[in-house]
């Protein structure tokens, strides 16, 4: 099973009910599966006459209550964007998958991390955020899915999973676990039909006076708590390091290799490796940035990533990049090397 | 003495927020008739468009959602396939629906998504100004054909309706009006059929055009607007059933 088939199995596990896709490659496998699977189960799976129709279907499907995602690859995500932002704005728990290709525009369809910008900022308009995953191995991917979907329902927000062409095509070894879920609130907001009740309204239109600014401190009060306690990050001899490198998705298994590497050349070096992309691990970052280390972010993009390990580092710590754009891998050899040239700060 | 003519329950009793003549007023009434009669409001969601709808939950008691411009059949579709004992309707007006939502409008009516629309002609986009839009006729002038519509370089009026009636999957289309009382029976007529098709699971998407006064920005007063849909309007978008 490859990496999209195995998250598209994972995402039924965990309940979905419905999946909308467009075609795009590197992430064709999943609506295929989909295809198959989710008629299989007594569920739904539409192809969308586009990604602008994709994400609205989901925006339907969520505001009745329903367990929903979509999946595309970069551009269809640039499309989806103004669906994510009225998301966030009506509050509506959703799951994106964007298994990134190289860009800008058409780009390619190589793996990339060239999405970082867009899935960490919000990416649409409007003062928002989305959650987001950034899994390195297909194990990981499978893991996530339900974690997204319990986070995406208990916040009311979409869970972004960011994947890339390798991730997706690649094929691992791989364990469904069915974990005892989150204990979730009711959807008493969904759309049912008024029946007995008040008319329930899904909007994000907030006109008056202050009334748009209330509502966005709201966002603000749930985002806040989101950073607070839903952070997941792992690290490796972070504390005896001279070198830390971070990395995310599948950069950092190359970064693992090397650091493995130049350990056993006697250069101290650790890692650091963000799982959720947003919310940020910037305390861990924070309390690993010291002025006797180097911190070195490792990516496939020109470097995004890099900013907010300079924001967490708050110049305490030299912050270096390396990555390669476009399609491009950073190999174990060029990380390795990167790792040698650093000179280090003077001695404790 | 008894009451010959009430509210209908799922019309809420507020003030509106629409101009003075406009026929938002008149649709949604038709709208909570049709709800009414057929009993459904229990499991009817309606979806706003973008304009001076947007607010129509402020007016009709069922649920609802408002979506992004143009894409309420996206939204519709998401909502019905996943709630198939749900009455699903989409009200949008002719900027939502003939402009910028035309993706989304032909491929429900192609997939034959089992919704109801009901489409708002007021051949201008009302809330942001009185711009031309799709449905605006030859030598109208509006707030972006100062001279008048012309036909080369700015089109001729779209007539949606007749696109959609060619689908398979467009079951019921209908073009109604509001500009008279004897019209205005005949608009809830059609209303209430296209919500009574989907009510009997009717395999396939039904539209009701409805052609509707905008007298701020025809820049006329609502009588003699009611009387330009008849003359002017009804000529380009002629009143009938076009499939069903």
């Amino acid at each position: 099973m490859c990496g999209n088939e195995a998250l598209a199995e994972a995402a039924i596990i965990a309940g979905l009910d419905a999946y909308f896709g467009y075609p795009i490659t590197p992430q064709n496998e999943i609506s295929a599966y989909m295809s198959k699977r989710m008629p299989e189960e007594g569920r739904v799976f539409l192809q969308s006459e586009s990604e602008l129709a994709a994400i609205n279907m989901v925006f339907g499907a969520s505001a009745t209550g329903k367990r929903t995602m979509t999946t595309s690859s970069s551009p269809g995500i640039s499309l989806m964007q103004e669906g994510i932002s009225y998301l966030a704005g009506a509050e509506l728990p959703a799951v994106v998958v964007n298994v990134m290709r190289g860009g800008p525009g058409l780009g390619n369809i190589a793996p990339s991390q060239g999405d970082y910008f867009q899935a960490t900022r919000g990416g649409g308009h409007g003062d928002y955020r989305t959650i987001v995953f950034g899994p390195s191995s297909v194990q990981e991917l499978v893991d996530c899915m339900p974690l997204a979907f319990d986070l995406a329902d208990q916040y009311r927000m979409t869970v972004v999973v960011l994947a890339d062409g390798i991730l997706g095509q690649m094929m691992e070894p791989i364990v469904f676990e069915r974990k005892p879920r989150r204990k979730l609130p009711p959807k008493d907001w969904a759309l049912t039909g008024a029946k007995g009740r008040e008319q329930n309204i899904v909007r994000s239109l907030w006109l008056g006076d202050r009334v748009l600014e209330e509502h966005n401190y709201k966002l603000q009060a749930k985002y806040e708590q989101v950073q607070k306690n839903e952070v997941l990050c792992e690290q490796y001899e972070v504390e005896t390091a001279e070198i830390v490198v971070v990395a995310y998705g599948v950069a950092a298994r190359m970064v693992r290799a090397a650091v493995d590497r130049a350990r056993e050349q006697g250069i101290k070096v650790g890692w650091i490796r963000p799982i959720t992309l947003w919310p940020f691990p910037t305390e861990q970052i924070s309390k690993a940035a010291d002025e006797f280390r180097i911190f070195l972010t490792v990516e496939m993009s020109n470097g995004q990533m890099v900013e907010d390990i300079k924001l967490a580092a708050a110049g305490k710590t030299p912050v270096l990049f390396f990555g390669r754009p476009g399609g491009g891998i950073p190999s174990v050899d060029e990380i390795l090397e990167r790792i040698r040239q650093l000179t280090i700060p003077a001695k404790r | 003495m008894k009451p010959v003519f009430t509210r209908t329950a799922t019309l809420k009793d507020c003030p509106t927020h629409y101009c003075a003549g406009c026929g938002h007023g008149i649709a949604h009434r038709l709208i909570a008739e049709a709800i009414d009669e057929l009993d459904i409001r229990g499991r009817t969601i309606g979806i706003a468009p973008v304009g001076c709808a947007v607010l129509a939950y402020n007016y009709l008691d069922v649920d609802m959602i408002e979506v992004a411009h143009g894409r309420a059949p996206a939204v519709a579709t998401g909502m019905k396939r996943t709630n198939p004992d749900k009455i699903i309707f989409s009200y949008q007006g002719d900027g939502d629906l003939a402009a910028i939502g035309t993706g989304e409008i032909i491929h429900a009516a192609h997939r034959g998504e089992q919704i109801t629309v009901i489409f708002i002609n007021n051949a201008v986009f009302g809330m942001t100004g009185g711009q031309m839009a799709p449905t605006t006729v030859l030598g109208q002038v509006t707030a972006t054909t100062p001279q008048g519509r012309k036909p080369v370089g700015e089109g001729y009026p779209l007539q949606v309706s007749e696109l959609l009636a060619i689908l398979p999957g467009a079951i019921y289309v209908e073009r109604c009006s509001v500009h008279n009382p004897a019209q205005v029976r005949k608009a809830k007529k059609a209303i209430k059929h296209a919500f009574e098709l989907q009510l009997n699971g009717a395999q396939g998407l039904s539209l009701v055009e409805v052609l509707s006064p905008c007298p701020v920005y025809w820049r006329m007063t609502p009588v003699k607007a009611m009387e330009w849909i008849k003359k002017e309007m009804t000529k380009v978008f002629p009143l009938g059933r076009l499939k069903g």
